[in-house]
C-alpha cells in the first residue's frame, strides 16, 4: 500500500466533506468508494466520552492501513475545552492524515494553540513541520465575529466552515427553509474567509428524506459562493458534485480565457479583448483555471487544458 | 475431463445414470444444443372414463397408498410456499412412517423449511435428491457425503427441460394449492396462504405419472381460472394448513437504505440507461435482493428522463415491480412466483399482471421461453471469477447453501445480464480468482457491478463501447480481483474428498460443475 499519504495539497477541490465516525471500521474502512473530495473522520460529537480512546485507536489503525488513495483525509478533534484534544492531534499527526478540523472554534488563539500542538506532534513522530493542515469549524456567534481573524490565524489553515447545529442553538432559531437564520453567519464568513484566501464550507443538511431541501441548499451555497458542504450521507454526494458541476458555456468560456492568456502570455502581453469583446487581464485566469477543474472533477471535461 | 468453464468433471460425475438413458456431457457452452431435438417422455396416466363425483381423499396417508408410492420412486413438490411450506415434510413423513425407501425428492427447490429431510437422507431413506435450491440441514448432510447418489441441481428453465426430457421421471407430484376444487383445479388466490402463482408445479402436473393436490381451502367446483388443471389431478387432499401463511408471504421487502447497496443500485441503474437496448418498449426482471431490489428506485428517472416505457418485467415479482407498473411505467406484468405480499395483492386485481408456467419462463428446450426474449436482468452472486463464472451454490466452506433458480436461464437469454454484488463480504473475496462452484458460466455474464468499480465482460464489445460512450467508468474484472485480495487477503483452497456430492447441471443438461464431499479444514 501506498502509505504513508503524500504531502497534503493546501487548495485542493473540496466540493464534498462527508462525516463518519471514526469508531466504526465498517464505515472507515473504505469510506473512500462513495465518490467524495475529503472525508471528516469524526472523534468528537459521534464518540460517546467513554469511547473517545477506543475511536483513537481505531482511527490511527485505519490511517495507518487503509489506502485512502486521492480521497483527502480530515479528522474532527475534540474541542479545547475537553481534556482530550491533545491526545487526539497526537494521533492526527501520528496516523498521517491530511487535515484537522477544530471544533467549536471561538479566537485566532484557538487555531494557534491547535498549531502549536500540531507542530509539537510533528517534531515528536517525525513528520515534516507544517504538513498537517487546518480548517477551524465557527459554531458560535463569537466564532463567526471573529471569523477573519481566525482565517487568519495559521498557515496550515486552508478554509473555514460553518457547523450549523450549535449555532442555531446559540441563536435560538430553528432550520428554516431559505436559510434566513443562516444568512448573516453564511455571508460573514465567506467574506472573511474571501478576504483571507481561504476555502469556505457550508453546514450538513440533516434531513435525509428532504431531496427537494436538500437541493435548493446546494443552489443557494453554490450562488453565494461556498466551496463545498459537509454532508452526512454518500446520496448526498453525487448531487453537490452536479450542482457544482459547471455549465458547457462557462467552461467554454473558461477554456476561452486560459488559452487566450497563455497565448498573449508568451507575447508578453498581459490584458487583451475577447473575440465577445470582453476585456480580459490575469485576474481571470485563477477563476477560470477553477471552472477547467471542477469539470474535470465533474467528469464533463473533454478538451486538453 | 475439462469443461468449457474449464472445470475438470470426473468420469464418476458423467457416469451417473439417468431415467432416459442420456448420457452426461461436461458444459460446451452457451448455445451448444440449439437447434438440436428433443423427444419429450411421456408420463402413463390413469384413465377415469366413469363419472366420478369427487377425487378427494381423507388423508396424505391415503394419497400415498392410493397412488401405490413404492420403493425406489421419484416424489415431486413446488416451493411457492417458500419457507412456509409444510407440504414437503408432512408428505415425506408419511412415506417414511409407511416404511417406503430409496425415495428420490425431485423438486422445484427446497430451503430451510425441510431441515427434517436431512434426517431421511442420513437413514438411507431418501437416496437422491434433484432440485434447484438445498440448505440448511440438508445441505450440510449432503455436503458431507451422506446422500445415496450425488444430488442434481438444476436452474428452473433446466428443470422443466429435464423433466420434459425424461432425464428425470416424476412417479408421483405432490402440489401444494392455496386453493382446489373436488376435482383438482387449483388456483393461488382465495386460501388461508396464497401464493399468487403455482408456476413451477405446472410441469410436475403435466409429466408425473399420479398428481396429488394438498389444500387447506376446498372451494366450489369449478375453481377457474385454474393454475394446475383438474385434469391432470388424480387425488385431492385436504389438510388443515399447507404452510405458515406469515412465512408464505412476507411483507414488502423494504427497499434498503444501505449506502451502499444505494449506491452499487444506481451505478446499476446507469449501466442498464447506457446499453442500447435502454429503449421504449425494453424488457426486465431483478431479484428481490437489497441491491437489485434498489434498481427499479434509480432506472424510473432514467426512463423518466428519455421518455420510455418497459414493455414487460418477468420473473420472481415484487411489490416494487407493481408499484411501477401502477405508475403507468411497465406494460404487463409476466410472473412465476411472488415474492412478497404486495406482488400476490397486485396478481389478484391487476389485470396486466399475468401467470406463466416454470417452461413458459425459462426452460431453454422449448420453441422460445421468456428469457429469450429479455433485455436486462439484473442478479445477485456469492462469488464472481475473473472468467465471470458466478457461484450462487457453495457458501465459503464449500458447503451446499443456495440455488441457481432462473439464474443461468435469464443471463443466457438475456441481453445483458447485470451482476450486482459488493466486493467482498465480511472477510470473504467475491471477486475472485476461481469461484468455488460453477452455477452460471461466464460466457452469459455480461457486467458486474461492485462498490468498489465496474467490469465488462471482454466478449461484450458491444456494452463496452456503450458504456465508453455514456462515460460510464468501467476496469478490468482482475483489477477487482487484485483489490479485493489487497482488502481481505487470498483466501487458502477449499479441501475437497474424491467423492462427487452434488452434480450443478447446465440448464442444458450438460455438466457445469461438481460439487465434492467437504473435508474438514486442515491447517
Amino acid at each position: 500500500m501506498s502509505l504513508p499519504r503524500p504531502k497534503p495539497e493546501k487548495f485542493r477541490l473540496r466540493r464534498t466533506m462527508m462525516f463518519m465516525n471514526a469508531q466504526k471500521p465498517g464505515l472507515i474502512k473504505d469510506a473512500y468508494i462513495y465518490g467524495a473530495d475529503s472525508i471528516m473522520l469524526d472523534l468528537e460529537d459521534a464518540v460517546a466520552e467513554n469511547q473517545k480512546d477506543s475511536a483513537r485507536f481505531s482511527l490511527y489503525h485505519a490511517l495507518k492501513t487503509i489506502d485512502y488513495g486521492d480521497t483527502e483525509v480530515i479528522v474532527r478533534i475534540n474541542g479545547l475545552d475537553t481534556p482530550h484534544w491533545k491526545e487526539d492531534i497526537r494521533v492526527c499527526v501520528a496516523g498521517g492524515c491530511d487535515g484537522i478540523r477544530i471544533a467549536k472554534t471561538e479566537s485566532a488563539q484557538d487555531v494557534i494553540t491547535v498549531d502549536q500542538a500540531v507542530t509539537e506532534a510533528e517534531k515528536e513522530f517525525g513528520v515534516e513541520v507544517g504538513r498537517t493542515l487546518l480548517m477551524a469549524a465557527l459554531e458560535s456567534p463569537k466564532g463567526v465575529l471573529n471569523a477573519y481573524e481566525i482565517c487568519k490565524a495559521s498557515p496550515r489553515l486552508f478554509g473555514v466552515a460553518l457547523s450549523g447545529g450549535d449555532y442555531r442553538k446559540c441563536m435560538q432559531v430553528k432550520v428554516i427553509p431559505g436559510g434566513i437564520e443562516m444568512l448573516f453567519a453564511r455571508g460573514l464568513m465567506l467574506n472573511a474567509a474571501r478576504a483571507a484566501g481561504i476555502q469556505c464550507f457550508d453546514t450538513v443538511f440533516t434531513n435525509l428524506n428532504d431531496d427537494e431541501g436538500f437541493r435548493a441548499e446546494v443552489k443557494q451555497n453554490v450562488e453565494m459562493g461556498f466551496d463545498g458542504k459537509s454532508l452526512i450521507n454518500p446520496k448526498q454526494i453525487p448531487i453537490v458534485h452536479e450542482m457544482l458541476a459547471p455549465s458547457q458555456k462557462e467552461i467554454a468560456e473558461a477554456e476561452k480565457i486560459v488559452r487566450a492568456y497563455r497565448e498573449h502570455a508568451s507575447e508578453g502581453v498581459g490584458v487583451f479583448t475577447l473575440d465577445n469583446g470582453k476585456m480580459i487581464d490575469i485576474a481571470f485566469v485563477p477563476g477560470a483555471e477553477r471552472v477547467i477543474k471542477l469539470a474535470k472533477a465533474s467528469g464533463i471535461y473533454e478538451g486538453d487544458l | 475431463m475439462k469443461n468449457a468453464v474449464g472445470r475438470e468433471i470426473p468420469a464418476e460425475a458423467l457416469a451417473v445414470e439417468l431415467k432416459n438413458g442420456r448420457k452426461y456431457e461436461p458444459y460446451q457452452g452457451k448455445g451448444y444444443r440449439d437447434g438440436k431435438y428433443i423427444k419429450k417422455a411421456g408420463p402413463t396416466t390413469k384413465i377415469y372414463e366413469n363419472p366420478q363425483e369427487s377425487k378427494i381423499l381423507p388423508s396424505i396417508r391415503d394419497a400415498v397408498i392410493a397412488c401405490g408410492i413404492k420403493d425406489g420412486m421419484t416424489v415431486s413438490f413446488h416451493h411457492h410456499f417458500r419457507n412456509g411450506d409444510y407440504i414437503v415434510n408432512m408428505v415425506m413423513k408419511e412415506i417414511v412412517d409407511l416404511g417406503i425407501k430409496d425415495i428420490t425428492i425431485a423438486a422445484s427447490s427446497l430451503g430451510d423449511a425441510h431441515d427434517p429431510i436431512a434426517e431421511y437422507i442420513e437413514k438411507g431413506i431418501v437416496t437422491g435428491i434433484q432440485t434447484s435450491g438445498i440448505r440448511g440441514k440438508m445441505g450440510d448432510v449432503v455436503s458431507h457425503g451422506k446422500l445415496k447418489t450425488p444430488a442434481i441441481l438444476r436452474s428452473h428453465g433446466g428443470r422443466v427441460r429435464a423433466i420434459e426430457e425424461g432425464d428425470v421421471h416424476i412417479d408421483v407430484a405432490f402440489i401444494g394449492a392455496p386453493t382446489s376444487d373436488e376435482y383438482g383445479n387449483a388456483r393461488a388466490l382465495g386460501g388461508k396462504g396464497d401464493c399468487g402463482v403455482l408456476s413451477y408445479a405446472v410441469p410436475d402436473s403435466e409429466y408425473a405419472d399420479k398428481v396429488v393436490v394438498i389444500t387447506d381451502t376446498l372451494v366450489p367446483y369449478p375453481n377457474f381460472p385454474p393454475s394446475i388443471h383438474g385434469v391432470n389431478v388424480d387425488y385431492v387432499v385436504k389438510v388443515d394448513e399447507i404452510g405458515n401463511p406469515k412465512k408464505i408471504a412476507s411483507a414488502a421487502a423494504r427497499m434498503t437504505q444501505n449506502p451502499r447497496d444505494l449506491m452499487m443500485a444506481e451505478n446499476t441503474a446507469k449501466v442498464i440507461a447506457a446499453c442500447p437496448w435502454f429503449k421504449d418498449g425494453f424488457s426486465f426482471q431483478t431479484g428481490a435482493g437489497g441491491p437489485s431490489l434498489a434498481v427499479n428506485r434509480f432506472l424510473e428517472p432514467l426512463m423518466d428522463a428519455k421518455g420510455i416505457k418497459m414493455a414487460w418485467a418477468i420473473g420472481g415479482i415484487t411489490a416494487a415491480i407493481c408499484e411501477l407498473q401502477r405508475k403507468g411505467k411497465v406494460g404487463k406484468i409476466i410472473d412465476v412466483q411472488d415474492f412478497d405480499t404486495g406482488a400476490i395483492e397486485d396478481i389478484r386485481t391487476n389485470p396486466n399482471h399475468f401467470e406463466m408456467t416454470a417452461s413458459e419462463y425459462a426452460n431453454p428446450a422449448n420453441k422460445g421461453a421468456f428469457v429469450n426474449k429479455l433485455d436486462f436482468v439484473v442478479l445477485a452472486a456469492l462469488e464472481v471469477d475473473t472468467d465471470f463464472n458466478v457461484n450462487v451454490i457453495t457458501g465459503s466452506d464449500g458447503v451446499l447453501r443456495g440455488a441457481p433458480g432462473g439464474h443461468p436461464d435469464t443471463a443466457e437469454g438475456a441481453k445483458c445480464c447485470v451482476i450486482v454484488t459488493p466486493l467482498t463480504r465480511g472477510r470473504m473475496a467475491t471477486i475472485c480468482e476461481h469461484v468455488v462452484t460453477v452455477t452460471t458460466p461466464g460466457d452469459c455474464v455480461d457486467v458486474v457491478v461492485t462498490d468498489y468499480g465496474t467490469a465488462v465482460n471482454p466478449r461484450r464489445k458491444d456494452i463496452i463501447e456503450a458504456l465508453d460512450a455514456a462515460g460510464i467508468k468501467h476496469v478490468p474484472i482482475k483489477q477487482l480481483q487484485e483489490k479485493a485480495y489487497s482488502l481481505v487477503g487470498k483466501p487458502d483452497d477449499l479441501q475437497f474428498k474424491d467423492k462427487v456430492v452434488a452434480i450443478l447441471e447446465a440448464r442444458d443438461g450438460t455438466i457445469l460443475d461438481v460439487v465434492k464431499e467437504i473435508k474438514p479444514f486442515e491447517f
